[in-house]
């Protein structure tokens, strides 16, 4: 809340700042605004920007800076009142204290040494905020001083603020790159302290996985097995399925509404089945879970199989449905790009229709319609609702799709819901899942998104 | 010239026509496969809303069955000062439950007296003790109440669940026989399911309501578009108009478009890891939801950005660098408003897809059960497709029927906001 306020209050002083920057550029030239290099309300943007900028940096360095200054301190105070704490120790000390200033129902119940604790850290931190208040504020007017200051008919203030603008734009660009990176960083940090409690070797071959760690450690199976090939193999399983649902279906759409449908049945198609693409997935899983699961049970039932109530065929089915629009639309573009004239030269060479398309159409769409399955392909590995309502989370390593089967993404959601501890191989395990199925989906959409371009590139 | 052709080519059988409808054939057939894909395709989307609407339209209609309380002032408010503290203190359990053995007079049973009870909503008393506290004025007097049925009442009245008394169903005979003879009496009624709409998640499925999910839906969504849309269109108007290019925005663009492709779970992990356990965000917070729902959808504003700038004609900026516009002002003052709708378009599509998001929420604990319809962007809260797939969990058949009608509602909205997307496109959309 307070920090909304602030951002108020800093807004309302930067549109100040403005009006004051305006006014003030026309007074310098007796209001005769010809006679300044750039426009009045050019002026008025240098001064708030002079404002604004200052303010700003301000409190994002101390929005990345805060929590660690925090943490030290509060880690040093914990430190007086229990010495001898291991660095881990302490550092679950600060989280608890940390929660607990969030949560005022767990504060309640917390002993009178954790509530003076809570105190501190809720004075550091105000003190903190107040402390970087008054500093930002510091900044802005020093700013506001400076720009009046050089406010000028000569000024060329046009200049400045797009100078500035233009650094914004590019900051702008560099968030999507900065969330790469995020990404690739923070998977790969919680990773290696995974690959701390298990050998990468263990995880990518070990043919068990049971990642539930008992609570006392003479337990059976105490200490978890993290072996991940059955959950890789699950994967699999349910994204063959699903593309064998989802490429012939998406493909031979695709060739007929490419190729034969009128212009007004296209029209009228393609958007139904792109509503297939903008159904939540949520609403895809319910559907698995409540409706497919039982129909294909008792279907293999009728033909005396025997079909797990969770099995991988039924979130495979109702995954590659999903898929479909994503085959089938890439697949149509890919179709429509091959020219005219090489259809046009199978048919002066008497072949039909189908077999132009087969013979001709198909071959030159080729490395296109390879790229749009490889997209669906990633698509379906990293599909996490379906998979967590309709498919098992027992890691079985088996071929059969009448069985349940588990998945990366359902290892990933049963791992990380509920309560957690940051330091157990359990929950660092997710990640090290996480960091698997980033590399795998990324290598294929590098692959399928050249591919495509090249193929494209070809024909312009 | 014909003599100069050989005779033998006319002296074997003529195959041609037989391979002709052989080609012909399979000409059909393919064409017929082309057909029933897309038939499949259909027909499978017709299945999945008729199932989910099927499933769902009965939860927005609930059984209240009449209740005539008597509001004994002795049980509620015995002093007489008609106090708030007091009467929220009083046992409305009782009154309830005395009012409900009035309904039998000829005496039930002490056995049958708890399957009687079983027929009315715990939430029952809450209503009554709602009422008397807006009102205490009505202390003493006697009121008709329409308390809601129990949700098994509710699915036998729907037709969902049989009576029986071998221990299988979840109504026994006794209850059904009560129900049966206050429906006889005119005391049962179907009226539209209010709570559905203005009640958070409860463990009770006819107190359980869309709000709160809802609520938060539109925190976590507004706190997505305040994030992404600035952003979205600067980085959109910076590559498409002012970048050089050179291998750094190769990069970008490059980086853009597989971040676009990455699964949505990643984003999940990515704001467990920084936005919570590094910059001590709020877990369960629309806060946090809206960052990460954020840097979710920008690659794809961006992509749609880029697209409307560049189906605005190169002529428009020659025009303005014409008259001495310098580069910025010609995207500012004429670039900018034209590719503004295609830009809005991409951006509620975008939005529309983030309102579908659950995966990358369930990581940052959205998944909490929350009874409180939240007021701040720090509160725990949940939003609709979580709230769907906490309920398709729950075991009642009360809560499919609520979960079928929760999608309906997340659908309508998914329409609206598309519908929105394809009016503003032909409203605007120019041909140049």
């Amino acid at each position: 809340m307070n920090n909304l306020i602030f951002i108020a209050v800093v807004l309302a002083v930067t549109a100040l700042a403005y009006h004051y920057g305006r006014r003030h550029a026309l007074g310098v030239v007796g209001g005769k605004a010809r006679d300044l290099h750039s426009l009045p309300g050019y002026h008025g943007a240098y001064v708030a920007l002079w404002c604004l900028v200052p303010a700003m940096t301000c409190a994002v360095l101390w929005f990345v800076i805060e929590p660690l200054v925090l943490k030290q301190m509060i880690a040093s105070s914990i430190l007086e009142s229990r010495p001898g704490l291991s660095g881990d120790e302490i550092g679950l000390a600060v989280n608890e204290i940390h929660s607990l200033s969030i949560n005022a129902y767990a504060f309640a119940s917390a002993t009178a040494d954790k509530k003076a604790l809570v105190a501190r850290y809720l004075e550091i931190q105000s003190i903190g905020s107040t402390a970087m208040a008054v500093l930002a504020f510091a900044f802005a007017a020093a700013g506001l001083y400076y720009a009046r200051k050089m406010i000028a008919p000569r000024l060329r203030a046009r200049q400045a603020v797009e100078k500035a603008m233009m650094y914004a734009m590019i900051i702008c660009s560099i968030i999507a790159v900065l969330t790469t990176i995020g990404i690739v960083f923070s998977l790969l940090f919680e990773a290696m302290r995974f690959f701390t409690y298990v050998s990468p070797i263990d995880f990518l071959f070990g043919l068990q996985w049971s990642p539930q760690i008992a609570m006392r450690s003479d337990q059976v199976g105490s200490s978890g097995a993290f072996g991940a090939v059955p959950v890789f193999a699950g994967t699999l399983l349910i994204t063959a399925v699903s593309m064998a649902i989802a490429v012939p279906i998406g493909l031979l759409s695709a060739i007929y509404m490419a190729e034969y449908s009128s212009p007004k049945f296209r029209a009228w198609v393609k958007p139904i089945l792109e509503v297939l693409a903008g159904i939540p997935t949520v609403v895809y899983g319910f559907f698995a879970a409540l409706t497919m699961a039982p129909f294909v049970r008792d279907v293999g039932q009728a033909l005396g199989l025997e079909v797990a109530s969770e099995s991988a065929l039924a979130a495979g089915i109702v995954m590659g449905i999903m898929i479909i629009p994503f085959v089938s639309s890439l697949s149509d573009d890919v179709i429509n790009a091959v020219p005219q004239s090489l259809r046009d030269g199978a048919y002066a060479m008497g072949a039909t229709k189908s077999e132009t398309i087969r013979q001709v159409v198909i071959p030159a769409a080729f490395p296109g319609i390879v790229g749009s399955i490889m997209l669906a392909v990633s698509r379906a590995i990293g599909e996490t609702m379906i998979v967590v309502m309709a498919a098992g989370m027992a890691a079985n390593l088996t071929a059969n799709p009448f069985a349940a089967v588990t998945t990366v993404t359902v290892q990933i959601v049963t791992l990380l819901i509920g309560d957690q501890e940051f330091d157990s191989p359990k929950t660092l395990a997710a990640f090290a899942l996480g960091l698997v199925l980033f590399v795998v989906t990324l290598i294929l959409n590098i692959i399928a998104l050249t591919v495509v371009r090249r193929y494209r590139e070809q024909y312009e | 010239m014909n003599s100069a052709l050989p005779a033998a080519v006319a002296k074997g059988p003529d195959l041609s026509k037989a391979r002709i409808k052989r080609r012909y054939a399979a000409e059909a057939r393919f064409r017929f496969y082309g057909l029933g894909a897309i038939t499949f395709a259909v027909i499978f989307l017709v299945i999945l809303l008729g199932t989910i609407v099927s499933n769902g339209y009965s939860a927005f209609v609930a059984t209240t069955i009449a209740l005539d309380v008597h509001l004994d002032k002795a049980a509620i408010d015995p002093d007489g000062t008609k106090n708030l503290d007091t009467i929220s203190q009083a046992d409305f359990r009782g009154v309830v439950r005395t009012s409900i053995r009035t309904l039998f007079p000829e005496g039930t049973g002490r056995s049958q007296e708890r399957e009687l009870f079983g027929i009315f909503s715990e939430g029952a008393q809450y209503d009554v003790q709602k009422r008397v506290l807006n009102n205490p004025e009505i202390i003493g007097t006697t009121q008709r109440f329409w308390v809601k049925a129990a949700p098994d009442i509710d699915m036998l009245r729907k037709g969902y669940l049989v009576a029986a008394d071998d221990g299988t169903a979840r109504i026994n005979l006794t209850q059904q026989g009560f129900y049966q003879q206050l429906e006889k009496n005119g005391r049962v009624r179907t009226e539209f399911n209010t709570t559905f709409f203005t009640a958070a998640d409860s463990r009770e499925p006819e107190q359980a309501g869309v709000l709160g999910a809802m609520v938060g839906t539109f925190m976590t969504l507004g706190v997505c578009l305040i994030i992404v849309l600035p952003i979205g269109v600067a980085a959109a108007i910076y590559l498409e108009e002012f970048a050089p290019k050179n291998r750094w925005t190769d990069l970008i663009e490059v980086n853009i478009n597989n971040l676009a492709a990455v699964p949505s779970i990643v984003f999940g992990l990515l704001g467990l890891a920084v936005l919570l356990n590094w910059f001590g965000m709020p877990r369960s917070a629309p806060i946090a939801g809206g960052v990460v729902l954020a840097l979710l959808v920008l690659p794809t504003i961006i992509i749609a950005g880029r697209s409307a700038l560049k189906a605005v004609p190169p002529s428009i900026r020659e025009a303005a660098l014409g008259v001495g516009a310098s580069h910025l002002q010609t995207v500012a003052h004429h670039v900018l408003p034209l590719a503004m709708p295609g830009i809005l378009t991409g951006t509620i599509i975008g939005m529309a897809h983030a309102l579908g998001e659950s995966a990358p929420l369930l990581m940052i604990g959205m998944v909490a059960f929350v009874v409180d319809v939240p007021t701040s962007l720090t509160d725990a809260s949940t939003v609709l497709p979580v709230q769907i797939f906490l309920w398709a969990d729950a075991p009642e058949r009360a809560f499919v029927e609520r979960t079928s009608a929760a999608i309906m509602v997340l659908l309508v909205f998914l329409v609206l906001m598309n519908l929105v997307a394809i009016l503003l496109r032909k409203k605007f959309e120019r041909r140049w």
